[in-house]
Formats: C-alpha cells, sequence, structure tokens
C-alpha cells in the first residue's frame, strides 16, 4: 500500500508536518546565509524583529498577509474544483481597476463606508471577469486553464498600463497613476486594533481590508464545506468522472468556481489600491498573485491554513526586507531565494516527508 | 494437472504460483506448462488471475510463492528487464508506444545501444529489415506510430519484444482493438513466428480465437487453473462450460415475476466510445415494472457503453430511450435521477463514489439538489448525517461511522453506500452494473436480495453483470450482448452452456 492513501492524524498531517518543512526550509535558508559569510542566527533574528518587532512592522507584515489572503483563497477556490489558476496575479490587478473606478466615481460624494461595499463589488466583479475567458476556452474548449491564466496575466499588465498611461493618466504628471483618492475612497487603517493591543501602527498601511479578507475566508469555507455549490465543486475536484456520474454540470461549475477565484483575486487590489496608496498605480499586485499560489498550496486550500501561510509570507516580504537594509550583503534577490525555499518545501515538496512521518506513526501506534 | 507434451524442456513451466492481494486470492497455486514452439492459449472470465498470472512472468508482481522455470532453468523475474533478459516478451492490450516517436524510434527504446543514437540506428535499421523479412512483419520503420492504424501498432509492439531477443511472446487479449481482418492477419503473423520456433502465450476471453489459433489451451477460473488440454481435442462447448464453472448456485430465493407496464424503453441505440468505435450496435429492448432484465455478455461487448447511455453519462450516436413512454433527449444524469431513474455504476471507485469524502458526503452524491438535503444553496450537514446514518443502520454498513473517509470502507461495504444511496431513493427504474465485483459472499447475499426486493416492489431493474451466476440467478429474462448487438433472449432457466456459447458470439 502506498504511503500517500495511509490516513494521518489531522494534528501530524495540519500541524507537524508543515512545521517541520518550515524549518527545513529555515535550515536550508540558513546554509544560504552562511555561505555567503552572514551569521544566519543574527539575519534570522533581523527577519524575525523586522517583521514582528514593533507596531508598524507588524503593520506591514499584516498588510502583506491581507494581499496574500485574498489571492490564497483565490487559489484555493478553484483549486477545490479541480482547476489551477495560476491568473490571480492578472485578476488581481484588472481587479484594481474595479475598485479604482468605484474610488474615482464616488469619493467625492460618500464616506468611505459607503463607498467600500461597491469597491469590494467593482474589484471582485472586474476579477471575475478577467477570469471568465479563461473558464469559459476551458469548460467549453479544452484549453489549458494554466496556459491561458498564464497568458490573461500577461495580457491584464499591458491592459493595465495602457490604461493607467493613455487614460487614467493625470494631465501634466509623469507617473502612470490615476490621481489620488480622497477620504471618501480610502480604506482607514486599523490603528485601533493595533491599539488594542498597545502597539502603535506608525506608517504601515495595515487596513479595513484586512477584515474583508477574514469575511471572505469564512464565505469561502462556507461555500466549499456547507454549500451544494461547493459541494459540487469539490467532487469536480476530487472526481470528474464521478460528477459526470452525479450529472454535477461541468462546464457551469467550472466558470463559477472561476468567477468566484477571479473576484477574490480582484478584492485583492481594495488592500493595495484602496488601503495603501490611495490610487491605482502599474503592477500594484508586485506578486501577491503568484504568493498566493504557494500560500493555498501551504494552508492546504483551508482558510484557516491560508490564514496563517499568509501571515508567514507575511513576516518573510516584511521581515526580508528589514534585513536587506540590516544586512547589505543579503540583498533583495537573496530575500527571493530564501522566499523561494519557503515555497519550495513548504508547498512544492508536501510529500516529501510524508512516507516518513507515516512510516513513524504506525511505528508509534506499533502496527 | 498440465500433461508434458513432449520430451523436450517446456519453454516455461511454473510450479505453485500463489498470489494474494490483501483477502483477493488472484491466483492458487497455479501450474502450467508450456510447450517449446506452441501456441498455448489461456482463456477465463474477467477476474479469473490470468492478466495477474501474466503480470508474474512479466515481473510487475511477484508471486509469494511458487517457481518460474524457463527452458528448465528455475529464474527470478524481478523486472520487466529481467523477464526480457530471460527471453520474455509481453504484447500489452493498451499499448506501450510514444505515439509522435517512428516506429523505429519506438523498437530501439530502451535499447539504444549507447549514448549516441547514430551507430544504435543504423543497427537496429538493419535488425528491424531482417525481423520483417523473417517474420513477414511489414512496418515502414520511419512511419509515426500516431499515423499507423491499430493492427501496425500492434506489429510494432511485436517487433519491440523481438528485437530485444524475446522467445517467448506473451499477448495479452490482443484482439480487443481489432477488427476481424486485422486479428486474422494477427493470427498469420502468430503462426508464422510459431513455425520459426517461438513460443506464444495467447490470453483471451474468446473462445473462437483460441480454437482457432491454439495448439493447447489452459482454463482459468477464480484464480485457479482448472484445466489445460490440446486444442484439437477439446470442443467450444467444453471450454465454455469450464470456463463459465459448474459450482454450485448461490440462488437467491425469488417468486414469479409479476410484469407490469414498460418503464424504459431502448430504440435503435447505437454508442461509441471515445475512439469512435461503435460499442453498441442498434440495440432495442424494453423493460417492465416488476421484473429483472439481465443483460449477459463477456466485458468488453457493449454492456458498459449500453448502461453509460441509459444512465444518460454517455451521448449515444443514434437511437431513442422512452422513459415512461416519453423519449429522453437531454444527455443529463441529473434529469434522469428526477424521473426516478437510479444507477448503480460498475465501477464505484471512479464513478459512484468519490473516495476521498467522508462516507455521509456519498450518501448523497447526485441526490445532493434534493431539498431535503438542505434549502436553497446550502447543504445541511446534520440532515445528512442523520439520513446516512440511517441508512447504515438499515444496509449494515460497517463501520458505522458517517465521517469516516469512504476509501477506508472494504468493497463490500463501499457498495453498499452505493446500493443504499440508489435504492432509498424508492426509484421507479433501477440500472445496476456488476452490482457484486469485488465484494464479499456475505454482501453479495444482501445486495442480491436487495435487488428482489425492487423487483417485488414493482421497479423496473436493468441488470448487467459479467458473472454469468449472478444474471442467471436474478434475472426475469436474459439479454445476451455480444460485439455490441443483443444476440438473443433466453428465459431465467436457460442452460449455462447455451448462454456461454451466445456470449461467445457462437450462434446458439
Amino acid at each position: 500500500m502506498s504511503t500517500a492513501s495511509v490516513p494521518l492524524p489531522g494534528w501530524i498531517s495540519y500541524g507537524v508536518i508543515p512545521l517541520l518543512n518550515l524549518i527545513l526550509a529555515f535550515f536550508f535558508s540558513g546554509l544560504v546565509v552562511w555561505a555567503i559569510g552572514e551569521n544566519p542566527f543574527e539575519a534570522l533574528k533581523f527577519l524575525i524583529e523586522g517583521a514582528l518587532g514593533r507596531g508598524d512592522a507588524i503593520g506591514f507584515t499584516l498588510f502583506y498577509a491581507t494581499s496574500f489572503i485574498f489571492t490564497g483563497l483565490s487559489v484555493a477556490v478553484a483549486f477545490h474544483a479541480g482547476l489551477f489558476n495560476i491568473g490571480s496575479e492578472g485578476q488581481a490587478y484588472v481587479g484594481g481597476l474595479g475598485a479604482a473606478l468605484v474610488a474615482l466615481s464616488l469619493d467625492h460624494y460618500v464616506p468611505w463606508y459607503v463607498t467600500m461595499p461597491f469597491a469590494v463589488i467593482g474589484a471582485a466583479i472586474f476579477g471575475a471577469a478577467w477570469a471568465f475567458i479563461p473558464a469559459w476556452l476551458q469548460a467549453k474548449r479544452g484549453s489549458h486553464i494554466v496556459i491561458t491564466t498564464i497568458m490573461f496575466n500577461f495580457i491584464g499588465a499591458a491592459l493595465m498600463v495602457y490604461l493607467l498611461v493613455n487614460v487614467f493618466i493625470v494631465p501634466g504628471k509623469m507617473a502612470p497613476e490615476t490621481r489620488t483618492f480622497l477620504a471618501g475612497g480610502q480604506l482607514p487603517k486599523l490603528d485601533w486594533l493595533m491599539a488594542l493591543f498597545g502597539l502603535k501602527l506608525g506608517p504601515a498601511p495595515f487596513n479595513v481590508s484586512f477584515i474583508i479578507a477574514l469575511v471572505m475566508c469564512y464565505l469561502v469555507w462556507l461555500l466549499i464545506w456547507r454549500t451544494k455549490l461547493g459541494y459540487e465543486m469539490r467532487t469536480l475536484g476530487i472526481s470528474p468522472t464521478a460528477a459526470v456520474y452525479a450529472g454535477i454540470p461541468y462546464v457551469r461549475t467550472v466558470i463559477i468556481a472561476m468567477l468566484i477565484s477571479g473576484g477574490l483575486a480582484g478584492m485583492m487590489s481594495l488592500n493595495a489600491v484602496m488601503g495603501a496608496s490611495a490610487r491605482l498605480q502599474v503592477e500594484f499586485v508586485a506578486g501577491a498573485g503568484f504568493v498566493g499560489i504557494a500560500v493555498s498550496l501551504m494552508g492546504r486550500s483551508h482558510p484557516v491554513g491560508i490564514i496563517f501561510a499568509a501571515i508567514l509570507f507575511g513576516i518573510l516580504y516584511q521581515g526580508g526586507a528589514d534585513l536587506s537594509f540590516e544586512m547589505p550583503n543579503i540583498t533583495r534577490d537573496m530575500i527571493v531565494v530564501i522566499q523561494g525555499l519557503v515555497i519550495f518545501f513548504a508547498g512544492a515538496l508536501e510529500y516529501m516527508l510524508r512516507p516518513a512521518m507515516v512510516r513513524l506513526y504506525q511505528t508509534a501506534r506499533g502496527k | 494437472m498440465s500433461p508434458h507434451s513432449s520430451a523436450n524442456e517446456p519453454a516455461i513451466e511454473l510450479v505453485g504460483i500463489d498470489k494474494k492481494f490483501g483477502t483477493v486470492h488472484a491466483n492458487k497455486d497455479i501450474n502450467l506448462s508450456v510447450a517449446k514452439g506452441s501456441i498455448h492459449g489461456i482463456i477465463g472470465e474477467n477476474g479469473a488471475g490470468k492478466s495477474t498470472l501474466m503480470s508474474i512472468l512479466y515481473g510487475f508482481y511477484h508471486a509469494d510463492a511458487g517457481e518460474i522455470r524457463i527452458q528448465g532453468t528455475p529464474v527470478t523475474i524481478r523486472d520487466s528487464q529481467a523477464a526480457i533478459a530471460v527471453g520474455i516478451g509481453m504484447v500489452h492490450q493498451h499499448f506501450m508506444l510514444v505515439e509522435n516517436f517512428t516506429v523505429l524510434e519506438n523498437v530501439m527504446l530502451g535499447a539504444e545501444g549507447g549514448q549516441l543514437l547514430a551507430k544504435g540506428v543504423a543497427g537496429a535499421r538493419k535488425e528491424l529489415k531482417r525481423l520483417e523479412t523473417e517474420y513477414g512483419l511489414d512496418v515502414d520503420p520511419d512511419a509515426l506510430i500516431e499515423e499507423l492504424p491499430v493492427g501496425r501498432q500492434q506489429r510494432v509492439e511485436i517487433l519491440k519484444a523481438l528485437y530485444r531477443g524475446a522467445d517467448i511472446l506473451i499477448l495479452d487479449e490482443p484482439t480487443g482493438v481489432l477488427t476481424p481482418a486485422e486479428a486474422d492477419h494477427l493470427f498469420r503473423i502468430l503462426r508464422v513466428l510459431r513455425d520459426q520456433g517461438k513460443t506464444i502465450i495467447l490470453i483471451t476471453h474468446k473462445l473462437r480465437e483460441i480454437m482457432a489459433i491454439t495448439d493447447t489451451v489452459s482454463v482459468m477460473r477464480r484464480g485457479e487453473m482448472v484445466a489445460t488440454r490440446k486444442t484439437s481435442e477439446t470442443t467450444v462447448a467444453e471450454l465454455a462450460e469450464l470456463m463459465v464453472g459448474r459450482r454450485v448456485l448461490l440462488r437467491v430465493e425469488k417468486g414469479d415475476a409479476n410484469p407490469g407496464p414498460v418503464l424504459l424503453s431502448v430504440r435503435n441505440l447505437t454508442v461509441k466510445d471515445g475512439r469512435g468505435v461503435t460499442m453498441v450496435d442498434d440495440v432495442s429492448f424494453d423493460v417492465r415494472a416488476g421484473e429483472i432484465v439481465g443483460i449477459a455478455g463477456v466485458a468488453g461487448n457493449g454492456q458498459s457503453e449500453l448502461l453509460e447511455a441509459i444512465a444518460g453519462i454517455r451521448k449515444p450516436v443514434s437511437g431513442e430511450i422512452l422513459i415512461d413512454g416519453q423519449p429522453v433527449d437531454s444527455v443529463d444524469p441529473a434529469r434522469l435521477r428526477q424521473l426516478g431513474l437510479a444507477h448503480i455504476p460498475e465501477d464505484r471507485h471512479h464513478m459512484g463514489l468519490v473516495l476521498k469524502f467522508e462516507e455521509y458526503e456519498n450518501s448523497i452524491l447526485g441526490y445532493h439538489r434534493d431539498p431535503r438535503y438542505g434549502r436553497g444553496a446550502m447543504l445541511d450537514l446534520d440532515a445528512v448525517r442523520k439520513d446516512a446514518e440511517e441508512k447504515i443502520a438499515k444496509y449494515d454498513i460497517r463501520p458505522p461511522n458517517a465521517r469516516l473517509k469512504t476509501a477506508n470502507f472494504s468493497g463490500g461495504n463501499q457498495q453498499k453506500i452505493v446500493v443504499a444511496r440508489e435504492i432509498e431513493r424508492d426509484p421507479k427504474m433501477l440500472l445496476i452494473g456488476q452490482p457484486t465485483r469485488g465484494v464479499d459472499i456475505g454482501a453479495i447475499e444482501f445486495i442480491h436480495r436487495r435487488i428482489i426486493e425492487m423487483r417485488d416492489a414493482g421497479k423496473a431493474v436493468l441488470l448487467v453483470s459479467v458473472e454469468l451466476d449472478e444474471i442467471r440467478s436474478l434475472s426475469d429474462r436474459i439479454l445476451v450482448m455480444f460485439a455490441g448487438k443483443v444476440v438473443g433472449e433466453k428465459s431465467s432457466d436457460a442452460d449455462e452452456q447455451s448462454l456461454g456459447l451466445m456470449m461467445a458470439g457462437i450462434a446458439a
């Protein structure tokens, strides 16, 4: 019997194995740091302090985590339906257009809390729209969603640059970006939340979209495990033949799953566009869509796991930036290497330790 | 059991081969002797253990006990490399060819002879030429595999084996994918090979082929080698009887059928499979309320496709399916369920169940949109679990745990999950495919009784099974399918022999 099918208790699958993967990742990262002549323990200290040491550090960490939660959920929803959505990056980017259009139209007239629900809807609709064509091509024509979503990332990027340079740019300015939103088009920071813990947020752009992200985690959980649609998506994702037998419509399920996935990716823009920069800029997604793939993998496509994984990647992003500041030898590229190692061990090598754990577990149980 | 046909050492001798997969005893103490330079047929129903035995010979599986002797020398065959080393070549039922490589490249694959190709290619081309002329296996060495018809692809498989120096060729159901003309050509090739001194083992469940081509034939049944005969000294009738077996029937107690109006009709139905091969050819029949119609046939004669077409899973090419006299035009299993058609599929692992789901999740598969399992878009897990637990109790599904992953139930209990789900909906019509495949005796009896109860409750039941005993003990009428057609109808008291002949495509 192959060890992949041996059931392990949840605390091993979701606790011990990810933790060991993480330790391995840090071990090898440490080797890399050591190889370039820096002290790995010192580096780790800078990384942790830079990510969690001060109020504003935590604020930045959670700001990044917010983006990753959205994109992680996006990847996870598609994944449950058996679809590998590589296009969260592009969907988030185009979603930013939706959010920006809402903010630009409403910020003169209403306060932020009126703009916010419309912005959520706008971002989701634009993100979903960007996922629709790959979804339709997959469902109707069998064009592989991995390929089409990757291509749509590029098309989306080109489209956004075109729009920002030619349409939204403020006359007389050099930067390809929209005008700055007024307060009615901005999502306020969560100073009060940090203050509850006696921390000062400082300049960190940690904002209300974090709460939206948590609400989305709950809604995704509800969708996947408590609705008929979620049941159909999971059936299709695990066993396409059983889905046919059960009369689950392939085309409809694929398209709906991708629309939801694209919508969640689009909402990532709330955080970056309305929460942080208060304007739509080129390349504001900055790889969060791709990090979402790793976050979803590491979080086992479960919202709770995704929250933890998103925070971990938030730590790596924020702490990594601080680390390269403190240790100039560790450049931005080195940080990417470390992040890559984490993705490699925590995501891609998910099953590497599993057989060993199964053997250990069985020996421990005396089988 | 197996007589030494000549004084020469047999090409292959199997002594006491035994193999178990978990609780399934696939091969029980098999003894077999294959004479050098002969064509030896091995027949048996699906699941009789033929393929397992050949896989052991080819190193895919390892026997739990027993010995393999090649030309009198005991050998250990660890893998296919070792099999080739002792001169055994295998032609698989599903070809192992690289579609977008040429014939030459495929033949060389794995035997390139060095890091650089050029030398190997030249040598292989020469050798291929020799093999072609020697055995009459004409194939263009530069043709792409994907452009060749199936019959020629098979020849490439044979060439591959010969190129590697095989003296013993095993062919697993070689004619399954061939047209009759291609099959005849294959037989001519096999005769040439035999006359050149090669030994050939032919695995099939087609009696006609056995009679046409083999010198000796061995019959397997339920993991045992039940007989070996000289082909010239046996008859189709005897082989059919040996294959099907004359064991005590597990007869189910049942009264006479009380057929009512026609509920399900099939009219001139034609169905093709994914490759475009016609699997169901102009089939028509009726199923009435309160009767069980059994479809007998050797696996692969179109029963699966027929069942899938009626269940709305496979789109028919032409013909009509009528429920209650109304034609069904949508290919939609969900719609058919609403019309009262339940379906216990042949393949519970890939269709009937999602093995990674917990038991209760599978207990609603296909019926999950039913309002009783939650209003609107939501799924009411409490209601689903309660429902699942009731079925678990009623069908004695073990272990009685609705939260257990379905993969962790035994085959019999998995099948009970499917049966419970489909029968407890109280459908008007029930399609059943291989209801007891891989199911233990106790569960078989239980499932059979449920099926009879459905009939007695006035349901129309269509049963497909490759187990002739099952068909005979459950059915009120038996239709026999062969090569996509219904070749005859029998009552349930028809004798095995005449059914067996019909199943083999020999008119009775």
